[in-house]
């Protein structure tokens, strides 16, 4: 829902209607694509309803079924593109599993900075500089992860990226912008299943 | 983990500190944003996690609920910050701003 947001609205209006081909419930089958990423959604959005209004009395808990099951229906090709379930599934383990070492990379960066930032002779240490490259990144959602990612961590920030993936970054010094793309790109890759 | 909340919620204060003082220190417009942006992303999480974990101290639904409340803050955070980052520097890149090398005069 989040991520989507961010993509240009060209693609996002192809993708949505990509999804829509397959969404009107003609025979059972289609009607089976449509399921899963719907109840999918409505458990995420009545989570969030619950932790939001914190009330727990029929009348709160009935208007959150009805709202979410209206937001359901509507959006619910927007949060997991992939009809099948066994895909869809697979797809967010694989992501949640980048969390952890997207985590650690950022606080060892953020300690280089930190670094940077309180040493007496930063002019000398620093060298900021523009690394151009190619990433082999294929769908949008890949690469606006790979992009706040590298914006994340500090060092690094996403200058500019063109729909083929031609990355821009402003890095502050040598250390930050050499490793890349390298190691974060196998892993943005690995974690949407596009090696 | 009264020590444990004091230990979290002053590394945050550290790394925002961290970023005021980078945000002074650096030469130009594009290296500030380095500190701006990202030390106040961590300091914020290290400071948020310890207000999470200082409102559980007297266990209750109410009080679960208000720190998941608190830690649904960082995820946002986490998502808008690097998107706003970005959004700066595209500004400065499309205004023409060159940016600084080693050498040239600190502006």
């Amino acid at each position: 829902m989040d991520k989507q947001g961010q993509e240009n609205p060209d693609r996002e209006r192809s993708l949505h209607n990509d999804n829509e081909d397959l969404s009107p419930a003609v025979d059972p089958q289609d009607r089976k694509l449509f399921f899963y990423p719907f109840v999918l959604t409505f458990i995420i959005m009545f989570g969030i309803w619950i932790l939001l209004s914190g009330k727990f009395d029929p009348f709160h808990l009935s208007l959150g079924l009805i709202s979410c099951g209206i937001v359901a229906y509507l959006s619910s090709d927007l949060l997991f593109s992939s009809p099948r379930i066994k895909g869809l599934l697979a797809q967010w383990a694989r992501f949640i599993r980048y969390i952890p070492w997207l985590m650690v990379e950022i606080i060892k960066a953020n300690l280089h900075v930190l670094y940077l930032a309180f040493h007496p002779r930063m002019m000398e240490l620093i060298d900021p500089r523009i690394v151009k490259f190619q990433s082999k990144l294929k769908s949008d959602l890949a690469l606006v992860t790979f992009a706040n990612s590298i914006t994340l961590t500090p060092g690094t920030i996403t200058v500019d990226i063109s729909v083929d993936g031609n990355f821009k970054v402003h890095a502050i010094d040598k250390a930050s912008g050499d490793p890349l793309p390298g190691e974060m790109e196998r892993r943005v890759a690995k974690a949407f299943g596009e090696n | 983990m009264d020590i444990v909340v004091i230990l979290f919620l002053f590394a945050g204060l550290l790394f925002f500190t961290g970023g005021a003082v980078g945000i002074l220190r650096f030469p130009d417009f594009y290296s500030r944003l380095h500190p701006a942006g990202k030390l106040d992303t961590l300091g914020l999480l290290l400071s948020l996690i310890s207000l999470a974990l200082f409102n559980l101290h007297h266990f209750s639904l109410g009080a679960l609920l208000t720190s998941l409340k608190i830690l649904l803050i960082v995820v946002f955070v986490f998502l808008a910050s690097p998107t706003a980052t970005h959004a700066i520097v595209d500004a400065g890149v499309r205004a023409g701003l060159a940016p600084w090398t080693k050498g040239d005069e600190r502006r």
